[in-house]
């Protein structure tokens, strides 16, 4: 298969990505240097972000391994290659732990001392059983990862159609490790900024953004790869329709997930709850809020409604940026309220640090993109002939 | 065909086929030819099949979508009337017009016009319910529903004429091609 076409485009924008990382790194270690707290605040919403794209990238893939279908075909190896960057991730995770006492007040002796809640929270919110269980998620996530790439690869190499068998089972058994994973990983790294609230559907929240920003990323790279064979070809309006409700799908489930926690919590309107979203609806925190309603859900809501945006990859790309944009100021408004007692600050730092860390992470990223073909070659459910005429649909 | 179904007026002249590309053949060099008024009958969706017969976008959707703001606007009215105006019950202090508490009536009210709506739009705009549809007459159309594909180019045709389409019919991969009585 030739795939010559594409290779210098991704190995351009992965030069490109690492020269920004370098740059902004630089600035960030310079920002660090002056205002550790500042750094690591910003570090842990950057940080976030770019791990959502390899996350959200994990699940669906095993979602595809599970449900099949030949939609997802085409953004496959974009999504492995997302999933290859989580060991690197997991390295990238160590400056939050260096930051603790700056993002998670439990994790401070004298703040714990003076708070019965905290107290009794000890066993679970507390920093040697915090570290094991980020190595559990990373190990369980990479493990996972691993395994899906190889013997993806393998059946490239192979053509063996009894891989799709290990694939599948893997897939069935790693949705429900990650659901456990993600939904602990939600309630350690973020829930807990804020110690004294608690919300059961954070969990779900946490994936939906997730795959959601994973679907807004591999949107983006699939249009900016599809302009040359081998994706050229196979990449039709059909291809784009299925993303596009499926865009759709997450917009409204991401909308679900955040209008049922505020309803509820707004219902109950108890004190250790309603002061969580009191934070985020006063001040100049209410306009991010309504930007979010409008511009998360509202406008792609409307138009998503229509077939044509949903086949149109122009319109769809458009709104992937966007969203992408607005899923770094979701996790901003989740989290800098705690981060930042409440007064509404945009630091130079919040800006620099996410960039830098997605300097690096597009870099390695693409590296990992460029050194595989960039179509599924060997998969008995992916006959390259239904799909390159594009004239068939199923 | 037989003397007797020439005495009784034409509904049009329906052809046979084994499988779906034959079908879609047909009906791609039907449409060439000039025949507007046809209608092709599948066991199974034919994919291309609605394009290549002069299919337009049917009107439904949009009718989905009043269905839907209709029944949002009703969810929200119906909340609004009986907790604001005709009962109105102090809940903790939460204002009478709570829209975010009305919201999961409201949204269920949406998804209830907009599904029926969209039942009693494909209804009508299928003519449904028809006890009696002309197309029946053709022979072996029992097997429309089993494995067979059917094409009929209806004598409400402009460009209709018995003989010229029975011979345009029998030239497409037709296994049998026959006249239907209205």
């Amino acid at each position: 298969m030739n795939q010559s076409a594409s290779i210098p485009l991704i190995e351009n924008v992965g030069r490109r990505s690492l020269w920004v990382g370098i740059g902004f790194g630089v600035l960030a270690l310079i920002g660090w240097l002056l205002n550790p707290a500042a750094f690591y605040q910003a570090y842990l919403i950057g940080y976030l972000f770019w791990l959502a794209i390899a996350l959200g990238s994990l699940i669906t893939l095993m979602i595809h391994h599970v449900a099949g279908g030949t939609w997802l075909y085409v953004i496959r190896r974009p999504m492995e290659a997302a999933i290859r960057t989580l060991p690197l991730l997991a390295i990238l995770f160590l400056p939050i732990l260096l930051g603790m006492s700056s993002l998670y007040p439990w994790s401070v002796a004298e703040i714990v001392a003076d708070d019965k809640y905290l107290q009794f929270k000890s066993p679970y919110l507390n920093t040697p059983f915090f570290v094991l269980r980020a190595v559990i998620y990373f190990a369980v996530w990479c493990t996972l990862g691993h395994f899906l790439v190889k013997w993806s690869a393998q059946q490239d190499a192979s053509g063996d159609p009894l891989l799709n068998r290990p694939l599948r089972v893997l897939s069935g058994g790693g949705i429900v490790a990650y659901v456990l994973t993600a939904t602990f990983a939600s309630f350690d790294w973020m829930m807990s900024v804020d110690p004294h609230w608690f919300s059961s559907i954070y969990g779900p929240i946490f994936m939906v953004s997730q795959g959601l920003g994973a679907l807004c990323f591999l949107l983006i790279a699939l249009a900016l790869l599809a302009r040359s064979e081998p994706l050229a070809s196979v990449v039709t309006q059909d291809r784009y329709h299925d993303l596009g409700k499926w865009l759709f799908a997450l917009v409204m489930l991401w909308a679900y997930m955040m209008f049922s926690q505020f309803l509820i919590i707004w219902s109950g309107n108890l004190p250790e709850h309603i002061a969580w979203y009191l934070r985020r609806s006063g001040s100049d925190w209410k306009v991010l809020a309504l930007i979010l309603t409008l511009f998360h859900f509202l406008v792609p809501f409307i138009v998503l409604l229509s077939r044509l945006a949903k086949q149109r990859s122009a319109i769809l790309v458009k709104l992937a940026i966007g969203l992408l944009v607005l899923r770094f100021f979701d996790l901003f408004w989740l989290l800098a309220p705690d981060l930042h007692d409440g007064v509404f600050v945009l630091h130079w730092l919040d800006l620099v640090v996410p960039v830098a860390l997605g300097g690096l992470w597009l870099a390695a990223y693409a590296q990992r993109l460029s050194d595989r073909p960039l179509l599924v070659l060997h998969d008995p459910r992916f006959p390259a002939d239904t799909v390159k005429g594009g004239d068939h649909h199923e | 065909m037989s003397q007797a179904s020439s005495q009784q007026a034409l509904f049009g002249i329906a052809a046979e086929y084994a499988d779906d590309a034959a079908l879609l053949d047909a009906a791609r060099q039907a449409r060439q030819a000039g025949y507007t008024v046809l209608e092709a009958y599948s066991p199974v969706p034919v994919h291309g099949l609605y394009e290549v017969l002069g299919g337009k976008r049917t009107k439904l959707p949009m009718l989905t979508l009043l269905g839907g703001v209709l029944g949002l606007i009703g969810g929200y009215a119906l909340q609004i009337w009986v907790s604001a105006i005709e009962y109105p019950i102090n809940v903790g202090g939460r204002p009478y017009i709570s829209w975010g508490a009305f919201f999961p009536v409201g949204f269920a009210c949406t998804i209830l016009g907009a599904g029926l709506a969209t039942f009693i739009g494909m209804f009508a705009m299928n003519k449904f319910p028809e006890p009696y549809h002309p197309i029946f007459n053709t022979p072996n159309f029992d097997q429309a529903t089993k494995d067979r594909y059917f094409l009929c180019i209806e004598a409400a045709d402009p460009q209709f004429d018995r003989n010229a389409v029975r011979d345009f019919l029998s030239k497409t991969q037709a296994t049998t091609v026959s006249e239907v009585d209205e």
